[in-house]
């Protein structure tokens, strides 16, 4: 059994989890109208030995989506971040709390 | 003399006799008996048959490694299957039966079976059946003659019914084993302060203390035992430590009461307990491992390190005389103790120098015979004797044999590490020559192997291991080096050949496999130690090879020419003995499966006389009979009502999910189908969404509450994924969106109510309200305040239809739902309307041609279902790319149509496949989703998808096909929208 450490809510057993998808593919932006852009980013995927990164939810917890860098031969987990890139800010820097988007927050402003 | 119990001595308990059967025949033994120690007792030599050959078996050894006395234990439901006799503890009244023998152990048709030998050898199956003889029927025909002659013990057919559970625990440092190396560990480093859980398979701590015989070890284990109980740490009895897994997450099962007669009815019979320790520690000590010579698994021949375990720890006598074959010292203490106990003893040693342990041998009446070695077994179902021979310095065997006289021999062939749990977390062995076995290699992870599982067989010096452990993770350095090995030394020896003469020498006697076996698995090329297995099945039975592994390897070795232990060996899986599937599933079976969902209406539905039925995790209603009616005609009248009257449906179980914030409207945009960017404030509208691979993903109703406020429904079945999918968009692709999307299918309650009297029961609930067509047009949503005990109720009401009939689709706070649907019904029933349950919902939406999930199966497009012109030309929405790959805007791929029978009185079912009438064969032209008898139209009707659609198949003639149930109907292919396709009904 794999153990998550989920920065919102401590190690947890990875079966309270859904393993979304690999955490490197980018998907198009949604204007993009290329066939075979989104066809690779839907379809291609490496199946690497080794470093892997992945997208997990943890549907039995916070729900948020966690970055989690894996390996594949190991199963050891060496690093697990919001997906979101203003959740994983803010938890960098838990003293200052910021917004999502990147405003300070109203705690902040009325010191 | 056979086997007898001394009159003192051993670890049983001689105040409390027990009285147990064997194969019906009632026998005694003492509480702290195991079934084998107390068949050995009774002088029960032969306890069943093997696997293969049937060959008699006797008891061999007395742990885990056992492959001869394996039982049947109870009888009807709660009989268990492969037990050990040799961990088992004896209860009393427990009925135990031998395994594999039929009629009986002394008589057993299936032994004819060791006369065909020649032909049953490795490879037999393979050979017959994917041979010249290759066919399914022959196999077939043969599979139940040889289901019943091989195997071994009949699992019970009947429900278990015991209860199991599940425990999760958390702690520094796991020791798995109580023999003298654990104990150490586990007492020190409790009291340095370290939470610790220490697990031991047996019914008793101690591991050797428990076999050694001398009361000063018994002493020493209650000294550590109290030790670690005072500092704090935890000690399990009966608890097998299966599997070790990432992250150091240890699966140990713990049983409570197969060894009570009468268990609290209420206590699980098994816990699997999770075990999360940062370090675990394997003191799991070592087989003793046996040697292949001729007949080596005649009742009576045994480790001989077995022999002392039942004299010492069950004051039991195997036998009155014995010959121990052995090539090390180890052996020599044993057979010290059972001298001193009243067994003649002959101990012959393959060395050809006198041990260290000569002296105080012969001094102890022992004769000892130096560079002799067992080579067959006298004696046809019990021992009588064993022939012996000389051996030289080059391992070459002498012809000459002498036969010496005896009631059990003893054999041991050095001590194999139990590397188990390591080898789970993919640590590969290390041969190590001084003990002539494998042990742990190197690993990065917490896991320390210590005292015998590490190949250190000195007591003194196993101690000496689990201090420095203890040290070491207190970090300081260690001081001395640990010494391998049994003092004195041992001599490699595997096998006993001699040459001109055939012997049946077995290597794994569980799974009835032979030298010989692997001598032809290498003629024939499986030489490398995965192919030999599975060619020979060695190491595959329930010991997991404990005792044959190492012996199967030597003899290769000396096939290829090899040294032994150049090939590796197998890698070992979880379970490390066997485990119960019933403590695997624990809470989780029958209603306990997964929890159950109740709609806040659920008692009104029970109270108005609903039949439930099961939608995933939820209870619905499925129909409301009157009396004496069957589920069609409550459906048919209820779909009627709906149609001529009016009449209720809980929707509660719809997915909702409240999507708010500045970005909303765009997030919302971005994932349906249709434009959403221009709906009004208090209006709904029906949407669709795909997945990124342009397939349907689901559908539903969204209304706009506010500015940025929106009100999501999704069909029941995809509530969870779509609610997941929403916020993998929001988090990791369109991160820049302010928006917050929550789940609130728990938080409202929802109920329809349709027909062209809908209109009147809402005015009558809600007067003050306005319910024209001007004032609550077609697609309208509106909030209505209500007081309710002095409190402001909110519900929500959209004019929205699902059934094709002028409906209001109402959701109130859940803890309000049951009064609200109670008043409706009351209004409802005096204008002569009813229920409605998910059955004649069924019918309705099949007669409109609406999809559910039985049509949106995940493989069908917009245009399959007949929404293409829905989707937006002007904007980019998730899946508009990969919708237009060619093979899904291929013309021809099957599209949503009606189904109508020709002969209208005929009717069909779901599943069925639709065919050209000629050629009603292979997967046909198309299937049906869903049918249902129409009281608008009178007689059965289906949808489905036939390749082209309702247009390509007009004016022709289809077979409904559905060869399962026999049933072949001629159909003809209509529009899905088969009532009311203007929708006349709904907007009115």
């Amino acid at each position: 059994m794999l153990r998550i450490d989920c920065p919102f809510c401590g190690p947890r057993n990875h079966d309270e989890f859904t393993y979304l998808e690999d955490g490197s593919v980018k998907m198009p932006a949604l204007a993009n109208s290329n066939k075979n852009a989104w066809y690779e980013a839907v379809f291609l995927r490496e199946n690497p030995r080794g470093a892997h990164i992945e997208d997990w939810h943890h549907t039995q917890g916070c729900r948020m989506v966690l970055r989690v860098k894996r390996d594949t031969l190991t199963h050891k987990i060496t690093s697990v971040v919001p997906a979101h890139p203003e959740y994983k800010k803010m938890l960098a820097s838990r003293d200052k709390p910021v917004r999502p988007s990147g405003k300070k927050s109203a705690g902040a402003r009325a010191k | 003399m056979g086997g007898y119990r001394l009159k003192n001595g051993g670890l049983i308990n001689r105040d409390k006799p027990v009285s147990f059967s064997f194969n019906g025949r009632k026998l005694n033994g003492f509480e702290g008996d195991s079934i084998a120690a107390a068949l050995l007792a009774n002088n029960v030599q032969q306890v069943g048959r093997s696997f293969k050959y049937h060959r008699l078996r006797g008891v061999m050894s007395a742990g885990p490694e056992e492959g001869g006395a394996l039982f049947n234990v109870n009888d009807g439901a709660k009989r268990i299957a492969n037990v050990k006799g040799t961990m088992a503890e004896l209860r009393p009244q427990m009925q135990v039966y031998a395994q594999n023998a039929y009629p009986g152990i002394r008589f057993d048709i299936g032994a004819i079976n060791s006369l065909f030998a020649p032909f049953l050898s490795a490879g037999f199956y393979y050979k017959t059946f994917m041979g010249p003889m290759r066919s399914t029927s022959f196999w077939m025909f043969c599979e139940r003659f040889i289901r019943k002659a091989a195997g071994l013990g009949t699992a019970s057919r009947e429900p278990d019914p015991d209860s199991y559970d599940i425990a999760y625990g958390f702690c520094d440092v796991l020791v798995v084993g109580a023999g003298p190396s654990g104990l150490h560990a586990a007492a020190e480093l409790a009291e340095q302060g370290r939470k610790v859980i220490l697990v031991e398979q047996d019914f008793e701590a101690g591991g050797s203390y428990l076999s050694s015989g001398r009361p000063e070890d018994l002493a020493l284990r209650d000294q550590l035992i109290r030790r670690l109980k005072t500092a704090g740490g935890q000690l399990m009895l009966r608890s097998t430590a299966f599997g070790l897994y990432d992250g150091l997450v240890t699966g140990v099962i713990e049983r409570l009461t197969d060894h009570i007669t009468d268990p609290d009815p209420h206590c699980p019979r098994e816990i699997t307990h999770i075990l999360h320790p940062r370090h675990v520690v394997l003191a799991t000590g070592a087989s003793e491992r046996g040697l292949a010579f001729g007949n080596n698994d005649r009742p009576g021949v045994m480790l001989a390190g077995a022999l002392r375990s039942y004299a010492c720890r069950y004051g039991v006598m195997a036998g009155g005389s014995a010959v121990l074959a052995t090539c090390h010292d180890g052996t020599y203490e044993d057979a010290i103790m059972l001298a001193g106990l009243g067994m003649e003893i002959t101990l012959i040693d393959a060395r050809n120098r006198k041990s260290r342990q000569y002296q105080a041998a012969s001094a102890a009446g022992i004769t000892v015979l130096n560079g002799k070695v067992p080579v067959n077994v006298a004696g046809s179902s019990a021992v009588a004797g064993i022939e012996v021979a000389d051996i030289d310095e080059k391992g070459v065997v002498d012809k000459v044999t002498t036969l010496i006289g005896c009631e059990v021999v003893g054999i041991s062939g050095g001590y194999s590490p139990v590397i188990h749990l390591p080898s789970h977390r993919g640590i590969k062995p290390r041969w190590e020559a001084s003990i002539q076995a494998f042990v742990t290699g190197q690993t990065s992870e917490n896991i320390h192997v210590i005292g015998a599982a590490d190949g250190v067989f000195e007591a003194s010096a196993c101690i000496d291991h689990a201090r420095q452990l203890c040290a070491k993770m207190m970090g300081k350095k260690p001081k001395k080096q640990i010494r391998r090995g049994i003092p004195g030394g041992q001599r490699p020896l595997f096998e006993i050949q001699i040459e001109g003469r055939k012997l049946k020498s077995f290597i794994d006697p569980q799974h009835d496999v032979t030298s010989e076996d692997i001598r032809q698995a290498h003629r024939e090329g499986f030489v490398s130690v995965e192919h030999m297995k599975r060619y020979t099945t060695l190491g595959m039975a329930t010991d997991q090879g404990r005792v044959g592994n190492i012996l199967g390897l030597a003899v290769m070795a000396q096939a290829q020419g090899l040294a032994v232990g150049s090939s590796g060996v197998t890698t070992f899986r979880p379970p490390f003995t066997p485990v119960s599937i019933g403590a695997l599933a624990a809470r989780e079976r029958g209603a306990d499966w997964r929890p159950v969902r109740r709609t806040p209406m659920h008692y009104e539905h029970l109270a108005a006389g609903a039949v439930m039925t099961d939608a995933g995790a939820w209870k619905r209603a499925w129909y409301y009979p009157k009396q004496g009616e069957t589920i069609d005609d409550a459906y048919i009248r209820e779909a009627a009502t709906t149609r001529q009257n009016v009449a209720m449906v809980d929707v509660s179980t719809l997915g909702k999910i409240a999507v708010q914030g500045p970005d909303a409207t765009e997030f919302l945009n971005r994932i349906y189908v249709n434009p959403f960017a221009k709906l009004a404030i208090g209006k709904a509208r029906y949407g669709i969404m795909l997945r990124d691979d342009g397939m349907v993903l689901d559908d539903g109703t969204t209304w706009r509450l506010a500015e940025d406020d929106y009100f999501m429904t999704t069909t029941t079945a995809q509530a969870a994924p779509v609610m997941q999918f929403l916020e993998e968009l929001l988090q990791r692709r369109w991160t820049d969106l302010k928006v917050h999307i929550s789940s609130v299918t728990d938080q409202w309650a929802g109920m329809a109510v349709a027909g062209p009297y809908a209109r009147e029961v809402l005015s009558a609930q809600f007067p003050s309200e306005g319910w024209s067509d001007a004032a609550f047009p077609f697609m309208g949503v509106r909030e209505i305040t209500f007081a309710q005990e002095g409190r402001d109720i909110i519900c929500r009401v959209a004019r929205i239809s699902f059934s094709g009939e002028r409906a209001f689709e109402i959701y109130v706070s859940a803890d309000k739902g049951a009064a609200l649907w109670s008043s409706l019904a009351s209004h409802i029933k005096e204008g002569g309307g009813c229920l409605y349950g998910m059955e004649a919902l069924g019918a309705l939406r099949i007669e409109k041609g609406h999809v559910t999930a039985a049509e949106l199966d995940g493989r069908v497009t917009l245009e399959d279902a007949g929404f293409g012109k829905m989707a937006s030309k002007t904007k980019p929405f998730i899946g508009s790319v990969l919708r237009q790959r060619p093979h899904l805007i291929f013309e021809n791929r099957p599209q949503l149509v009606g189904i109508f029978p020709k002969d209208r009185t005929g009717r069909f079912s779901a599943g069925a496949i639709l065919c050209h009438p000629d050629q009603v064969s292979g997967f046909g032209e198309g299937w049906v989703t869903a049918v249902t008898h129409s009281p608008a139209l009178g007689h059965w009707i289906g949808l489905g998808f036939i390749s082209g659609g309702a247009e390509a198949w007009q004016n022709k003639t289809v077979m409904v096909a559905d060869p399962v149930r026999d049933n072949f109907v001629e159909a003809e292919i209509v529009s899905p929208h088969m009532f009311d396709p203007q929708g006349g009904r709904q907007h009115g």
